[in-house]
């Protein structure tokens, strides 16, 4: 089973959860921007929730199928079409052999998840099949995707195999099946203009008031400097009350640091393992994904709530996405 | 004071101090030790800084480890980890440390691998022989891996050879190159931009991302670096490939 890649797109990788364990060797997680349409884009095509599948960045790719294949696209709308017509998205869509599906213009969110049923058969490097793209590593070759690459598929599980075999019977003339149902709808974290809900940052109390009412109350732009390491705002100059002398410490996902300049930097999937730069904040797991999905120039506002909310927040999430792979999984069955 | 403070939902960050000290470090050391051979249920992975260490959780497998064992289950699973860490911290043995490693680097001084040593001679109002002489009589100290795959943050180089960094920064430093900036020296384990004054290079490779320990350096371990010979850099090089 085999995929061409047609056109690369602006930055497409191959992505899962990351690499988990490593950080202590300064070695990156990377993984996926949103973490939570990578899980559904492989529940719905019967994968493990953990495998790898193409992120899509902006501008999609082009992408010529050579086999029949189980797929799913969650995340951004960024306009899938299956030879011109368009992909539905959030439910197992099986294609036929010699399909092209590309992407077009981006209607909301910003990055769109492509999962494969079986997943894409590239190596493990430290357990996962993410991309590390400073270090050349992981993912397709170490780094995104280029016209002219192919793609090798793996077999699909047993999950998978049955519903290719339910698509198979209605499949005639026409050139893709998917089902009448979509999955996650309520899950996706487009951003409705909620603000980001964030939590104190370990240096929280070493800024000025006004720089702490300043986070709370004004915007802040997405920059057109915001990529997969971080995500860099413009807005109200964040100040510490006193110069001081930090060291680097270790550093989380969504951490909000702020550098001289006073403009802050949200941390995202390719962050460094440690810094130096004082923490202002730090966004909640569940909104990690709504930042993933922003794009640059759009405005984001914080709100902040305690760290037992923030759990809170966290359990409801997952329970809710428990359910999900459940009600998806009684809906592949029947 | 030994300070537990939580980063969001996922994960605590353990402080031992506010400095870069040897006997904070040997703290930092001990705790991961513990961690490594008795991590909680639920527990992810953790990052050694110079005097901290940041501890990543599942908030889910913690609150169900909570279940299992019919504790109270109102409490946050931050709350959780915070207890179990502080059970560890309450019997740390610092004294009980294995022995650091000592880990020797050898490195061709000057010439194309090292274009700014004559500068930190210079600058120092040393010649170029008492520059490595000096680089080579201390034994740095590993605090932390971080900053880039493989890359060791070092301490204990001689103030006699401290240099500021570069003006410019070089576009691209190749893997392997020995830099100092201020009071700090280094090796850079992957080719990156960086301001450091270059003074050698090591054949050995720091990042070794298909063996089981990809980074060769461990925080803990010691540094002596070593000096050898252009002809000798080369014999290693071919010897690694």
């Amino acid at each position: 089973m085999t995929i061409h890649i047609l056109h690369s797109g602006l930055l497409t990788t191959l992505q899962d959860l990351g690499r988990v364990g490593y950080q202590k060797q300064g070695i990156i997680v990377s993984g996926a921007m949103d973490v939570y349409s990578l899980r559904l884009a492989n529940l719905l095509v019967g994968n493990d929730e953990g495998e790898a599948a193409l992120e899509v960045t902006l501008m999609g790719p082009k992408l010529k199928f050579d086999d029949d294949t189980l797929l799913a696209v969650t995340g951004g709308n960024l306009s899938p079409t299956i030879d011109g017509r368009i992909l539905p998205m959030g439910r197992p869509v099986y294609v036929k052999a010699g399909s092209i599906i590309k992407f077009g213009a981006c209607q909301s969110g910003c990055r769109a998840y492509l999962a494969v049923a079986g997943g894409y058969d590239v190596p493990k490097v430290m357990g996962s099949k993410s991309t590390y793209l400073r270090a050349g590593l992981g993912g397709f070759h170490g780094r995104s995707l280029q016209k002219g690459d192919v793609l090798s598929v793996q077999a699909p599980q047993e999950t998978s195999l049955r519903m290719i075999q339910h698509f198979v019977k209605q499949h005639s003339a026409v050139s893709f099946v998917s089902t009448d149902w979509c999955a996650g709808r309520g899950q996706t974290a487009i951003s409705s203009g909620r603000a980001i809900r964030i939590t104190r940052g370990r240096q929280f109390d070493l800024f000025t008031e006004a720089s702490k009412n300043a986070l709370l109350t004004d915007s802040f732009r997405v920059t057109p400097q915001s990529d997969r390491m971080g995500y860099r705002l413009s807005g109200a100059v964040l100040k510490l009350a006193h110069q001081v002398e930090m060291i680097s410490e270790g550093i989380t996902l969504g951490a909000i640091q702020v550098p001289p300049d006073g403009q802050p930097i949200i941390l995202l999937a390719d962050r460094q393992t440690a810094g130096g730069y004082p923490k202002i904040a730090q966004v909640i797991a569940v909104d990690v994904a709504v930042i993933a999905q922003s794009k640059p120039g759009s405005l984001l506002s914080f709100q902040e709530v305690s760290v037992a909310e923030a759990e809170r927040l966290y359990l409801a999430k997952e329970k809710a996405f428990a359910q999900l792979k459940a009600a998806v999984s009684l809906k592949l069955q029947s | 004071m030994i300070q537990l403070i939580p980063c969001g939902e996922s994960a605590v960050i353990v402080e031992f101090g506010t400095g870069i000290h040897p006997e904070i470090h040997y703290k930092v050391m001990a705790f991961t030790e513990v961690l490594d051979t008795e991590p909680f249920l639920g527990m992810i992975e953790y990052m050694p800084a110079y005097a901290s260490v940041t501890v990543f959780y599942d908030p889910v497998k913690v609150k169900n480890s909570q279940q299992e064992s019919g504790r109270d289950q109102r409490k946050l699973s931050c709350e959780i980890v915070c207890s179990l860490l502080e059970k560890i911290l309450g019997k740390l043995d610092d004294s009980a440390l294995k022995s650091p490693r000592v880990v020797e680097i050898p490195v061709c001084y000057g010439g194309e691998f090292g274009p700014d040593l004559e500068y930190v001679a210079e600058h120092n109002h040393l010649t170029v022989d008492e520059v490595i002489q000096i680089h080579v009589s201390n034994q740095c100290l590993v605090y932390m891996i971080g900053f880039a795959p493989g890359f060791p943050y070092l301490g204990g180089m001689s103030e006699r050879i401290a240099t500021p960094r570069r003006i410019t920064p070089r576009p691209a430093i190749p893997a392997g190159s020995v830099g100092i900036a201020g009071l700090q020296t280094g090796v850079y384990p992957i080719t990156t931009p960086g301001g450091w004054q270059l003074i050698g290079r090591t054949p050995l490779t720091l990042f070794r991302p298909y063996n089981d320990s990809p980074s060769l350096l461990q925080a803990g371990d010691l540094i002596q670096f070593r000096p050898i010979s252009a002809q000798k850099f080369e014999e290693y090089k071919e010897k690694s490939q």
